[in-house]
């Protein structure tokens, strides 16, 4: 059937092009093609996603990536992505789908949010200078202490401390299973997780062989499909994640199609190549707060209740109440995606129309836990959409103990954001299985990009901490009073429990 | 002749089922290989994520997930179990002398599980199978709705045996199955099952995989193997291995 849908982009190739069809093979969605008769590179504009690998790979910079500036007939109501939507749908008959998280213009709370800092009344600290934390840990903390008078006039802490997982940052990388992106992609998260005492999380991918090592900084994933869920996978880690929801897709399974379940994937999954690996919408076994403490408790059972356990959902409007019933239920850590959370493959629809914003979120699951006397019972992890340091203070301000990032991990060893993710065809080989492209990843410099951008934003909350005149994260934690709030309504203030910019 | 080794006894009366798991977590560690766990009343996790080859022999009511993750034990109850017997268990055997209830073999990778009796609802649904790893689960009774569902591997068989009924109490049957096979003793009607699978005569090749399984659990439960096989069976297979290969626009 003839598409009506137009081209997005322009591949335009200027005149210093020196012919060295690097372009052409790196193109991994077959946008460019070279016909040797007039020894021309012919750019197929149908097939470009703007994914800037051959902008970037060109060694004369020859190639440029507008839009396509075609216009409808102009309509505020019946915009170009709708028509085209509609278009699709009519030549295909199946679901959208999107790569990446909800690109939509919702508000960004994020950006309407101002910090502190320390004039005068309380001196702000320098921390090239002075002692700076960012030490945290995961788990629950005690109701209160007991000591004991030692004879030698020693004290000593009584009370036996449940399992805690120590952060030298408060930043983990989010859950990303082998299969949605390469075997490099995990390596090079295992291994900077492991250089900056952080963690890394599997995903519900099963966990490779040669990772193992990397246990003391692994979550493990248990999802609904178990995909290589067994005994010595989960105690590989330090902490197990029970996932029910996704902050790209709440309430909505995943597929993992055929085509991508290659041999090595077939072997962290234990499925047998070419078949789909569906994660059903629910786990089977859990119909309520009382089965989640059933699981819950079936894994401390099996991990000899040395691990730590993680529930995480994603950001929906009664977050609260459910929050409420994780911790309840016995998890050691709420971990709250928000609807800006990034995916592989979402249903377009789901992704871009359901959730709510995780800074609301972890406000009013903060607030709740409070209220309740329960907030030490659990850690909360915030994810989905954390693109700067900046946010990572917000968040934790806002009620956090610490964070995940996948779609800035991601970025910062070469993601372009094009959306593609479904496709398999990802020409950075991140989000991918095919060999070929999977190996374009070099581990080595994935590694480095990561570990920068780990010690980058590390070094800003510390300026950011030592600004506002704290040396510790934790003394940062909840702390609401530090935020101020522009341009939000009374309800918003209210709900995210911050004063508004001036008083 | 070495001693044979007594087989270590557990009184499970009045323990909450952490006390009762450390208890059996102890035995083994200090070596133990067969135990004895008499008067178990409703307590979880009875040989969750134990990965030894040890015999555990248990008395009473099972709570929920009996042999959950659990990867090598042989359980023999005597007695009813509660939901998810062997979820998600990646080898060892299950041997139920009652019934059980919803989400039987939930996910089990590997493994065989027998229940004597009935069991509740979604019966097997996403068990799965790797290599050599296939898993058997095997009801001695009626099974209920969503038996098989989201099925990706192994035998799932029902036998029917305590019904006059010809067919089974259940609906759903097979519902998004995508791999493995299910064997009913009796008969189904369409309307009972999931648009993903269909219904089939057994072949030669199904009573070699079928028949050395259902002499062991007749042999387990001291029925009679031949009477079990005079009745017909029917086996459900799923259509596609992709059932949801076509859903989405890309």
């Amino acid at each position: 059937m003839k598409t009506y849908i137009p081209h997005k982009f322009e591949v335009n190739i200027n005149d210093k092009c020196i012919k060295c069809l690097v372009c052409v093979k790196q193109c991994s969605f077959s946008a460019l093609s070279f016909d040797e008769d007039d020894a021309t590179i012919y750019p197929d504009n149908n097939k470009c996603v703007a994914c800037h690998r051959c902008t970037t790979l060109c060694p004369t910079k020859s190639i440029n990536i507008v839009k396509n500036p075609i216009v409808y007939h102009p309509n505020e109501y019946w915009k170009a992505n709708v028509i085209e939507d509609i278009y699709k749908q009519a030549e295909t008959g199946g679901i959208l789908l999107s790569g990446t998280g909800n690109d939509k213009d919702y508000p960004v709370y994020f950006d309407r949010i101002l910090l502190d800092a320390s004039q005068v009344t309380n001196p702000s600290i320098d921390p090239l200078r002075e002692p700076m934390e960012l030490r945290t840990y995961l788990g629950k903390k005690s109701d209160r202490l007991q000591f004991k008078e030692n004879k030698k006039s020693t004290t000593t802490i009584k009370t036996k401390s449940e399992p805690q997982v120590k952060l030298e940052t408060p930043i983990m990388f989010a859950a990303m299973s082998l299969g949605a992106i390469s075997y490099n992609a995990h390596q090079a998260l295992a291994r900077t997780a492991e250089e900056h005492g952080t963690l890394y999380n599997t995903g519900e991918g099963g966990l490779h062989k040669s990772l193992y090592k990397y246990g003391k900084n692994t979550i493990v994933q248990v999802a609904s499909g178990r995909y290589g869920v067994h005994h010595e996978y989960l105690n590989a880690g330090s902490v197990v994640e029970i996932k029910i929801g996704q902050g790209a897709k709440p309430g909505i399974g995943g597929h993992l199609p055929g085509e991508k379940i290659n041999a090595e994937i077939s072997q962290t999954r234990m499925i047998p190549e070419g078949t789909d690996a569906l994660s059903p919408a629910p786990h089977h076994d859990i119909y309520s707060i009382e089965d989640l403490a059933q699981l819950v408790y079936a894994i401390k059972e099996a991990t000899f209740y040395k691990k730590l356990v993680s529930v995480k959902i994603a950001a929906v409007h009664n977050v609260a109440a459910i929050a409420s019933g994780i911790a309840r239920a016995g998890a050691d850590i709420v971990t709250i995606d928000g609807f800006r959370g990034g995916t592989g493959a979402a249903p377009t629809v789901i992704r871009d129309n359901v959730g709510i914003p995780i800074e609301m979120a972890i406000a009013a699951v903060d607030d709740r836990l409070r209220k309740e006397s329960i907030r030490n019972n659990v850690s909360l992890v915030a994810s989905g959409g954390i693109r700067n340091s900046v946010d990572v203070v917000k968040a934790i301000a806002l009620g956090a103990d610490a964070v995940y990032i996948g779609t800035s991990a991601l970025i910062s060893i070469g993601c372009t954001m094009c959306q593609k993710c479904y496709t398999g065809k990802c020409a950075w080989g991140i989000a991918t299985t095919n060999p070929q492209l999977a190996k374009r990843l070099n581990p080595e410099i994935a590694y480095k990009r990561l570990s920068n951008l780990l010690r980058a934003w590390s070094l800003e909350i510390k300026e950011i901490l030592g600004a506002m005149g704290l040396n510790a994260i934790e003394s940062l934690k909840s702390n609401r009073l530090r935020l101020r709030g522009v341009g939000l309504s009374a309800e918003e203030l209210k709900i995210l429990g911050i004063k508004q910019a001036g008083g | 002749m070495k001693k044979k080794l007594k087989a270590y006894k557990i009184k499970a009366n009045g323990l909450h089922f952490k006390e009762l798991n450390n208890l059996i977590k102890k035995a083994v560690n200090d070596g133990h290989n067969s135990l004895n766990i008499v008067g178990v009343i409703g307590q979880r996790y009875i040989g969750t994520g134990l990965n030894k080859k040890i015999k555990i022999n248990i008395k009473g009511t099972a709570g929920a997930d009996l042999g959950a993750f659990m990867d090598g034990p042989n359980i023999v109850l005597k007695g009813n179990a509660q939901d998810a017997v062997g979820n998600t268990m990646n080898s060892g055997s299950i041997t139920v002398h009652g019934s059980a209830s919803d989400v039987c073999g939930i996910a089990a990778r590997s493994g065989r599980i027998f229940i004597k009796g009935n069991v509740g609802y979604r019966a097997g649904i996403h068990m799965k199978e790797y290599q050599d790893f296939k898993p058997t689960l095997i009801i001695g009774g009626e099974a209920y709705d969503f038996l098989g569902e989201y099925m990706a591997g192994g035998i799932l068989a029902v036998l029917n045996l305590n019904s006059k009924e010809q067919y089974l109490p259940s609906t759903y049957i097979g519902t998004g199955m995508h791999g493995g096979v299910i064997y009913i003793r009796g008969n189904v009607h369409q309307s009972q099952l999931g648009q993903e699978v269909s219904s089939l005569k057994l072949d030669s090749k199904d009573e070699e995989l079928l028949y050395p399984r259902l002499k062991e659990f007749a042999n387990t439960f001291k029925l009679d193997f031949d009477k079990i096989i005079k009745e017909r069976f029917i086996k459900l297979l799923p259509l596609s291995h992709r059932p949801y290969g076509r859903l989405y626009a890309y």
